[in-house]
């Protein structure tokens, strides 16, 4: 076993090509800076792509045009970009472009605090497109975390033709940590599925049997049309209410009905528990901390950490919290999953936490809650 | 000479609307160029001019409004083959701004066509960037109160390789579409037309008064002498054709004993200049050595040459969950703004907490074991302050041990640093 010490952000950026990424567009913003000088470093010697543009809107603008010419993407910024990238992060949505866009989230609304962490955006990410389209986000948890789940956020937008959130958090971004980068359980990659030589091609077209449309890029031997307006089949503008309803729940469809085939999670001490821990992001490691602890003195606890968190993957959930008398949602805001916990376990007894001031959650306020209530 | 315009989807413009005119002559430019639809993407967003890539057999990018020249710089540095066409109304050069003056700056082989008829036809005709403030416009009194802007000026001096001023009755538009085209570097076309739905109206605009006006501006003709220069893919190529591929972090194999038992949390509180970070990196690097798991988060001021200077270590034998520090079992104390910035912690430790106290460095009282250095009576210079403590840690067998640090310092440093480096960890004195 050997170990290197990099940071989540660096991590993010060699998964990134690891996965086959050869284009990425940032603009420079603290705590995801770090990604665009790894890109920086690691692009141009492979003859890709890395730019550093003039503003969010236009980095994320030129990596569907990237995409679009079959490109695998990647851009990386923080809330305040995230809130300029929303234009095109529904583009990306209702018209299936590829794309993985990392938020190393920071703490506070607007421009907050540049250098303190936390899991603000969490809803934001899920519900800050145009239309109200799933999308999908993972959540890591550690620089293994960042670098793995980049890969299989790049395999997802792939093969969902869809924008993929890796929600960091400068507690893991700026981070650095030993890790056995050769020890790491990284998927296969996946490529976007081309359009059959001699099959007409219809940009939105679908087969009885698919969810998603083949690709073409611009600047195929056939024309490839591309468009943010509401489209038919044939990518041009169309007001049948018919086929804008067909592929409106297709969008929706094809991400939720697939949710098992990517529900990372991490589920420890199932079977024997009363209470039940679920916990995402770098406060899942808090609560992994107590976990171990209490489980040593035999307490009747088990830990849920959720590394997909959308779509919601509802059925590890309601597994994970079958037959516990307790759970305990943590999370480093001020209460935004946890709605959707309280949604999925309606009729259980649910206890909160949340804490948005720059700090990590503690082992000792997570053991507090467990204790007292 | 085969016409690219899409039978099945002719123009839609209201009559008399000059961008009818100028979808014809672009057509007879990728014409006269024996263009094919798969060497050509057309790029619009929204407005009227948004319209253009539906009536093209070409590739076709359609998107937000003032984000098209966003498109198409990720398009052409992905495909620098292909001809890659942008429309965009005055409305969208007004929105998308600064897309127009960093595509200027840029030189990406791209060809615009502002196809500017003086407001906003598809929402009502409100005023827009080149607006007269004497028009009668959908937005009341509003376009008296802004000057209009000259686009070609903005596009000059923002660096544009290619920018022309001219009517959409132009004569001779489609060869100048075809010089544009063919320049390679980013070429603005500033093309004034009528939009008879909206602006004529009310306005009185001809292809006439369009000449008149034009003849009472300075011409502004294709290539920008002082702005010609090569062109941002090729040169982008070039000056990273060459680079070698970034090194892999490095792999660190386990060949010592750590005096570590169980997981230790160290603080350095420093200043700016005292290379914490960088100490605080060795130390972690040195855990490594002894198959150590580590992390390391910093803190300091974003005006980086002033104010404390922090790094949080935790090194491990066991997987390190929670990467907080609020107990430390090491502090090291190099400046007041570091031992400033994380004061509380002081009231938080007990005689289990070891403090490395440079000389002159005043701590809060506290339960605290206190070893004293006084580096700078060994000739030590601040910027090595922190890099010396570590050595001090070494000696004093806490954490790491000299072997474990030496072989850190190998791995981050070469040459004349590393023997620096070497020489200082070995000549620091632990008393």
């Amino acid at each position: 076993m050997a170990l290197s010490f990099i940071e989540g952000n660096e991590a993010i950026g060699r998964g990134a090509i690891a996965s086959g990424c050869r284009f990425f567009a940032g603009y420079p913003i603290t705590p995801a800076t770090t990604i665009l000088n790894t890109m920086l470093t690691l692009l141009p010697p492979l003859g890709g792509i890395c730019l550093q543009a003039e503003d969010e809107i236009a980095s994320i603008g030129a990596c569907l045009g990237a995409s679009m010419a079959g490109l695998k993407v990647m851009t990386a910024t923080s809330g305040p970009g995230i809130s300029l990238y929303s234009e095109h992060i529904s583009f990306a949505v209702g018209s299936e472009i590829p794309i993985v866009i990392v938020d190393v989230q920071r703490l506070a609304p607007s421009t907050g605090s540049a250098t303190r962490g936390a899991d603000g955006d969490i809803c934001f990410l899920r519900w800050g497109n145009s239309g109200g389209m799933p999308v999908i986000v993972l959540a890591p948890e550690n620089v293994a975390d960042c670098f793995t789940l980049t890969m299989h956020a790049f395999n997802l937008a792939e093969k969902f033709r869809c924008p993929v959130f890796i929600a960091s958090n400068k507690e893991i971004g700026m981070t650095r940590e030993s890790v056995d980068l050769d020890a790491l359980a990284t998927p296969d990659i996946i490529n976007r599925t081309p359009s059959p030589a001699g099959k007409p091609f219809l940009p939105f077209q679908i087969d009885d049997d698919q969810m998603v449309p083949d690709f073409l890029p611009i600047g195929s031997d056939i024309p490839v049309r591309q468009t943010s307006s509401t489209h038919g089949t044939n990518g041009y503008i169309t007001t049948d209410s018919q086929e804008i309803s067909r592929i409106l729940e297709r969008l929706k469809n094809k991400l939720e009905s697939a949710v098992a085939e990517f529900s990372f999670y991490e589920l420890l001490g199932a079977g024997q528990s009363e209470t039940l821990v679920i916990a995402y992001g770098v406060t899942a490691r808090a609560a992994k901390s107590v976990y171990r602890e209490l489980k040593s003195s035999g307490q009747p606890i088990s830990l849920l950490i959720l590394k997909t968190l959308w779509p919601i993957p509802e059925a590890v959930i309601r597994r994970a919290a079958q037959g516990v008398k307790r759970v305990i949602a943590v999370e480093m805001n001020l209460g935004q999953y946890v709605w959707e916990i309280k949604r999925i376990l309606v009729d259980q007894h649910l206890d909160f936490y949340g804490q948005m001031d720059g700090r990590l959650i503690s082992p000792h306020k997570i053991k507090e809650i467990i204790i007292h209530g | 000479m085969v016409s690219l315009l899409n039978d099945a989807r002719p123009p839609v413009f209201c009559p008399g609307c000059s961008h009818e005119r100028i979808t014809h002559t672009l057509d007879k430019a990728f014409q006269n160029m024996g263009l094919t639809g798969d060497r050509v993407v057309m790029v619009s967003d929204i407005g009227c001019s948004g319209l253009f890539d539906t009536f093209f057999n070409t590739h076709a990018l359609h998107g937000l409004h003032g984000r098209a020249l966003t498109y198409a710089a990720g398009l052409k540095l992905a495909r620098p083959d292909l001809k890659v066409v942008v429309t965009m109304g005055d409305g969208g050069q007004g929105i998308g701004g600064a897309h127009l003056l960093a595509a200027c700056r840029r030189n990406l082989d791209l060809t615009l066509l502002i196809l500017n008829n003086f407001n906003f036809g598809m929402t009502g005709g409100q005023y827009s960037a080149t607006t007269p403030p004497d028009a009668l416009v959908g937005s009341a009194f509003l376009n008296q109160l802004e000057r209009p802007l000259d686009i070609c000026q903005v596009a000059r001096s923002a660096g544009a390789a290619y920018v022309t001023r001219c009517s959409a009755y132009r004569k001779d538009l489609d060869a100048e579409i075809q010089r544009a085209i063919e320049f390679e570097g980013f070429a603005v076309l500033d093309i004034w037309g009528v939009c008879p739905g909206r602006y004529t109206k009310k306005n009185r605009l001809t292809p006439k008064t369009i000449d008149e006006a034009l003849a009472g501006l300075p011409p502004v003709e294709g290539i920008v002498d002082e702005n010609t220069r090569m062109e941002y893919g090729r040169h982008y190529r070039q000056l990273s054709g060459n680079l070698k591929p970034a090194p892999v972090p490095p792999k660190i194999e386990a060949e010592f004993q750590s005096p570590a038992a169980h997981r230790q949390e160290l603080t350095l509180l420093g200043s700016a200049g005292q290379r914490i970070i960088t100490a605080g990196e060795i130390l972690c690097l040195a855990g490594l050595t002894a198959g150590l798991n580590t992390t390391q988060k910093n803190e300091y001021n974003i005006t980086v040459m002033r104010g404390p200077s922090i790094s949080e270590l935790i090194l491990s034998p066991q997987e390190i969950d929670y990467t907080g520090i609020d107990r430390p079992d090491v502090i090291v104390a190099l400046a007041p703004e570091g031992v400033d910035r994380r004061r509380q912690i002081f009231e938080q430790i007990d005689g289990n907490t070891l403090i490395l106290q440079a000389a002159g460095v005043a701590v809060p009282n506290c339960q605290a074991r206190i070893h004293q250095m006084d580096l700078k009576a060994q000739g030590i210079k601040k910027p090595d302050w922190a890099l010396a403590s570590v050595g001090v840690l070494a000696k004093l067998g806490r954490i790491i041990n000299p072997e474990m640090l030496a072989a850190a310092l190998k791995i981050k440093f070469k040459g004349k640093t590393l023997e620096n480096s070497l020489e200082l960890v070995e000549k620091v004195a632990t008393v």
